[in-house]
């Protein structure tokens, strides 16, 4: 089963579309993927064939409503190497099951003192959560630093990590750099310590097959939209006697199992922690999307996003005035630069006139700027829809954002 | 591309590139702006003689667009009254926020008149209006930071 990225870009409809004329170059997968056929068409079958709430109703709508949704838990858990369906949480994102950690499990945990460690490298949804945590409780969130090419020092986030440290915040790929962080060894640190781990996965899912429980990891959030799903969708995976020991995040309905002015005993896990009608017809199309996934050939895949990342990284730096941010030895998915002269969102219009779609600011992720003290970068992030020649296309964009500030 | 030549044009690379009237004021008015879209960050100061904008100078690091319209709105509102200010405040922001296709007053514009091509750019009219909102806070002594978002 060779790659064929022609073959693959004909499972996604917007890749032939044309944009201000010519044909799109979507190099912003690391803000959202584009979907393919099946996913659309699994969102779209649902609400014509099936539409109807789940675990509510007898009539059939509701049980194949039903079906389809715990089926696409299921996927979801064998997908990502989860031992039961109880810990896999629909939310709505990465953004929601962080929070949902923060508050359901961490809360009543906190002691005023106590500490949290999150890198320098994080994504403002895995910073604010735990600021806000730490704010309610009085603990002390430390930062684990990063060198100049944009990789933890793990030695410094060892010589973080004591008797206080009660949880562990990391990336599994920084969103802004593409810097693959050595989470193994981190979890390990942070167990050793006796400290929970909770990891950002969101850009490690559409890149790489992730397995929970060789990772050995606490919680593992990501979202669907970033792994070729729709937005609105994302999954919380936890231990389940974590998940057992949290308190309810929202109360409402599908969350408990008898509700009295006396007194509300809760439903037994995922529902505890999934208050309110889900975003069914996203958890269809988040389960059409790892199947999608799981018929690719990984190794090939993964070669292919290798050779445009490394083609990307050498092409980039022959553009003259051009630095690249964030060289990290293992990296993925991203190339992050700066052209001197000319601010990222003259570079993003410039280069949205020829067709490219890039994304230019400081991708939610503004220590990571500070550290590398620049206000913003432009960012190229691949998809394994993306193509060499598409590479091409941005090099000859940014000849255009050279020529029109006479660089 | 004709519609990048009209926003990138010279005077707009010209001003970005050199930008006019920077630097502080001391005794000044103050106010500071930005855009956290895309990190823009700018202290207009705007010294007032009685009805008279006596000076204005700006500070900050920006794209082009902002930098350029912060240099040209420095230009535009020296030694003008607060009432003619605020008018031209009102006819630029009226003019960038315009459709596409509504008549422009270019000679009431006059040298602003090149800024009105981010009204093809609906992401960037923020970049374009950053320094006259923060002109305007400095001017009606608001305390807290302008922003965009």
């Amino acid at each position: 089963m060779a790659f064929d990225v022609e073959k693959i870009r004909a499972d996604f409809p917007i890749l032939s579309r044309e944009v201000r004329g010519r044909p799109l170059v979507y190099l912003d997968s690391a803000a959202t993927s584009q979907k393919p056929r099946v996913v659309i068409d699994a969102i779209a079958h649902y609400y014509e064939h099936t539409n109807a709430n789940v675990h509510r109703g007898v009539h059939l709508l509701s049980v194949e409503a039903t079906q389809a949704f715990e089926g696409a838990r299921a996927k979801v858990q064998r997908h990502i190497g989860a031992s039961s369906t109880k810990e896999v949480v629909f939310c709505r994102g990465t953004t929601e099951a962080i929070n949902l950690v923060s508050q359901a499990f961490l809360r009543p945990r906190l002691a005023t003192g106590d500490e949290i460690v999150v890198s320098h490298l994080e994504h403002h949804s895995n910073i604010v959560p735990w600021q806000i945590v730490a704010a309610q409780t009085g603990a002390v969130i430390r930062v684990a630093r990063i060198d100049e090419r944009g990789e933890i020092d793990l030695d410094y986030f060892t010589s973080l990590l004591g008797p206080r440290t009660k949880l562990v915040a990391v990336s599994h790929i920084a969103n802004s750099l593409g810097t693959i962080n050595p989470i193994e060894e981190i979890i390990a640190l942070a167990r050793a310590h006796g400290a929970h781990v909770v990891v950002d996965g969101a850009q490690a899912v559409p890149h790489q097959r992730v397995d929970v429980a060789k990772l050995d990891v606490d919680f593992y959030a990501f979202s669907g939209h970033k792994m070729y799903g729709p937005t609105g969708i994302g999954v919380l995976y936890g231990k389940r006697e974590l998940l057992e020991a949290a308190e309810p995040y929202q109360g409402g309905g599908d969350m408990i199992r008898s509700v009295s002015f006396e007194s509300t005993t809760y439903n037994e896990l995922p529902y505890k922690l999934e208050a309110g009608t889900p975003d069914i017809a996203g958890a269809i199309g988040l389960g059409a999307a790892i199947d999608y996934l799981e018929a690719l050939d990984w190794p090939a895949v993964q070669a292919h996003e290798d050779l445009l990342v490394e083609v990307a990284t050498k092409r980039l730096s022959d553009v003259p005035g051009l630095r690249l941010i964030g060289t990290a030895q293992r990296k993925i998915g991203v190339v992050s630069f700066v052209m001197e002269g000319v601010h990222p969102h003259d570079v993003g219009t410039i280069v949205d006139q020829e067709g490219v779609a890039v994304r230019t600011g400081h991708h939610c992720a503004q220590p990571v700027m500070q550290h590398f003290g620049v206000p913003a970068t432009t960012r190229a992030s691949f998809g394994l829809y993306n193509t060499l020649g598409e590479i091409d296309r941005l090099i000859d964009a940014l000849d255009a954002v050279r020529r029109i500030f006479a660089l | 591309m004709s519609d990048l030549r009209e926003l990138y044009q010279e005077v707009i690379l010209d001003h970005s590139r050199r930008p006019r009237n920077t630097g502080t004021l001391s005794g000044a008015r103050r106010a500071a702006g930005d855009n956290p879209l895309c990190g823009d960050r700018l202290t207009v100061y705007v010294a007032v003689d009685g009805d008279t904008v006596r000076d204005v100078r700006f500070e900050g690091a920006g794209c082009a667009i902002s930098t350029a319209s912060a240099s040209l709105m420095t230009e535009a509102v020296r030694g003008c009254s607060l009432g003619d200010t605020e008018a031209i405040f009102d006819r630029f922001h009226t003019a960038i926020t315009s459709e596409t296709d509504a008549p422009l007053d270019i000679d009431a514009l006059g040298k602003l008149a090149v800024l009105t091509g981010v009204r093809q750019y609906p992401m960037r009219v923020k970049c374009a209006s950053l320094a006259w909102h923060t002109l305007r806070a400095a001017l009606h002594g608001a305390t807290a930071p302008v922003t965009t978002e």
